[in-house]
């Protein structure tokens, strides 16, 4: 099993631990305030991801063949899910990003919380952290 | 006084469940829910009258004309315009608004202008700027107030022959500010500019009555007044509407047609290409008759009394602002509170069973003026109850809770 796979049973796990939204949204919450900041110059125009309610900035640096990814959004529950995203694709062989498959996004029962906007500002964000990877990679 | 439980009674949505509570539906600045009658008369149109309208010569064809046609009476008494023919039927207010600025791209030139104001929709934002470019004029915008009333005064100032239109919302979807059309129309009047209304958030909150108001064009849609979806009205006074060029060519629309000269039908008909939402439009009827049927005025005033209790309720919780505080406010809170953003809000209180609406509420141009990214928006209908308030407001503290 690769470690992203493996990070990735891991958050079903834990989510599997909770019994109601309230706990599944408390916990997302929790991610978002402990995410590491992103450093206030990479909150760049360019760093903005479209598609998304709330303002998400995300950053890649590719240092020791590894991408390193910082985030950070204005809203607290959109940065507990940039958080988990990051957990999984961030300190990762780009090659490893490129080619993630991301089951636990619907085993997690996040996207079905999500409406379909809010879905797309998820996919944006998947999609620009494998264009990183893509481009690292080259 | 309104029976609200029965009136309840015939909005069979209110009555259904969402992630396992009763609903609380206060998101009807976006759009209303449809009582029975309208439900009914939609379907009913489908079972038993069904047929193109104005062209057959067969029974159904005549019926669903008929039908079709008793719509726009209904609206012109409701607005009480001069003619029937003054009531186009569209796909919505921002289509209404769309034949309107349209048609000014070849009616306007260079030195023209057109003025709008900061707290418009983005519907009546857009259209006007396609409308400078294509025809060289300019666009001025009012500037809007720390309360969200507009500055009337610098809107004096803006106004001068050149003005030759001015567009304005009635009622601010964001702010609920009801504007003082009624001035801006007599001043806009003075310099000798036409006045296109925005009705969209007033047709079913206050009355409007267009011989009163002397607007050139009021738009509004109906499905934000319990009616259905896909259905709008472009009332626009008889010569103007005469003067305005066709938006669309199709069927229906037209005279007669050659490959050399196609002449243009009379008004209604002139807008009113292609076959149009037959059955939007017979059930539409039916929502203004629910309307009447409560009485405008009666409904504004339960309204009112909502907007007062909510507004006192939710500034009890500790670090929420409103946003817009005018004195003359239709039933719409906009609010932030402190640290919070207001899609998180938005989210939980979703989970129990409250609708809201969070984000710029296609007003982008007011979020820029208050320096805030979105706002969480209460718009507050008659089926609405103090208690749903109550809920609401238990809903907001628990996010708060949450997220702080």
């Amino acid at each position: 099993m690769s470690t992203i796979q493996k990070i990735q049973a891991e958050i079903i796990e834990d989510f599997e631990l909770f019994d109601d939204w309230m706990q599944k949204y408390e916990y997302l919450i929790d991610l978002g305030k402990e995410l590491a900041p992103i450093k206030e110059k990479y909150k760049t125009k360019d760093n903005l991801i479209k598609g998304c309610q709330s303002r998400v900035w995300l950053h890649a640096e590719h240092t020791q063949g590894k991408i390193i990814f910082t985030a950070d959004s204005d809203a607290i529950m959109t940065k507990g899910i940039v958080a988990i995203l990051i957990n999984v694709l961030s300190n990762q062989e780009p090659k490893d990003i490129a080619t993630a498959k991301l089951d636990f996004i619907n085993e997690i029962g996040l996207k079905e919380q999500l409406s379909a906007t809010r879905a797309n500002g998820l996919v944006s964000m998947i999609k620009k952290m494998k264009l990183y990877a893509i481009a690292f990679n080259n | 006084m309104l029976d609200i439980n029965q009136i309840r009674k015939q909005f069979p949505i209110l009555s259904r469940k969402v992630n396992g509570h009763e609903l609380v539906y206060f998101d009807n600045g976006a759009t209303t829910q449809k009582p029975n009658s309208v439900i009914t008369a939609e379907s009913n149109y489908y079972q038993n009258e069904n047929s193109n309208v104005h062209r057959g010569v067969h029974f159904l064809s005549g019926l669903a004309t008929d039908k079709f046609e008793e719509t726009r009476i209904t609206i012109q008494n409701f607005i009480n315009a001069k003619h029937s023919h003054e009531i186009i039927f569209t796909k919505g207010t921002t289509d209404s608004i769309n034949i309107v600025a349209s048609g000014y791209r070849s009616l306007l030139n260079k030195g023209d202008e057109i003025i709008i104001s900061e707290l418009e929709h983005h519907s009546n934002i857009v259209p006007w700027q396609m409308c400078c470019e294509q025809s060289g004029a300019t666009l001025k915008v009012i500037p809007l107030l720390d309360n969200g009333t507009l500055d009337i005064t610098e809107f004096g100032n803006l106004l001068s022959k050149n003005t030759k239109l001015v567009a304005i919302s009635h009622i601010s979807n964001t702010l609920g500010t009801i504007n003082p059309i009624e001035k801006i129309i007599k001043k806009a009047k003075a310099v000798g500019a036409k006045v296109l209304i925005d009705g969209a958030q007033a047709a079913s909150h206050i009355s409007i009555n267009m011989q009163n108001l002397d607007a050139d064009f009021y738009c509004f849609s109906a499905h934000k007044l319990y009616g259905p979806t896909g259905v709008g009205v472009l009332y626009g006074k008889e010569d103007l509407l005469n003067e305005l060029p066709a938006y669309q060519g199709g069927g229906e629309m037209i005279k007669e047609v050659s490959f050399k000269k196609t002449t243009y039908a009379g008004l209604p008909h002139k807008f009113e290409a292609g076959t149009p939402n037959i059955a939007g439009v017979v059930a539409f009827k039916a929502a203004i008759n629910f309307i009447t049927g409560l009485g405008i005025n009666n409904i504004a005033k339960y309204e009112e009394g909502l907007l007062q209790y909510a507004t006192e309720e939710v500034l009890k919780i500790e670090g929420l602002k409103i946003y817009g505080t005018a004195k003359n406010k239709s039933a719409i809170i906009s609010f932030n509170i402190k640290g919070l953003h207001p899609y998180d809000i938005g989210m939980i209180v979703d989970k129990m069973g409250v609708a809201i609406r969070t984000g710029h509420h296609c007003t982008q141009p007011i979020m820029d003026k208050f320096n805030i990214p979105g706002t969480a928006r209460i718009s507050l209908a008659v089926y609405n109850t103090k208690d749903e308030i109550d809920i609401c407001i238990n809903a907001i503290k628990k996010a708060k809770m949450m997220l702080s």
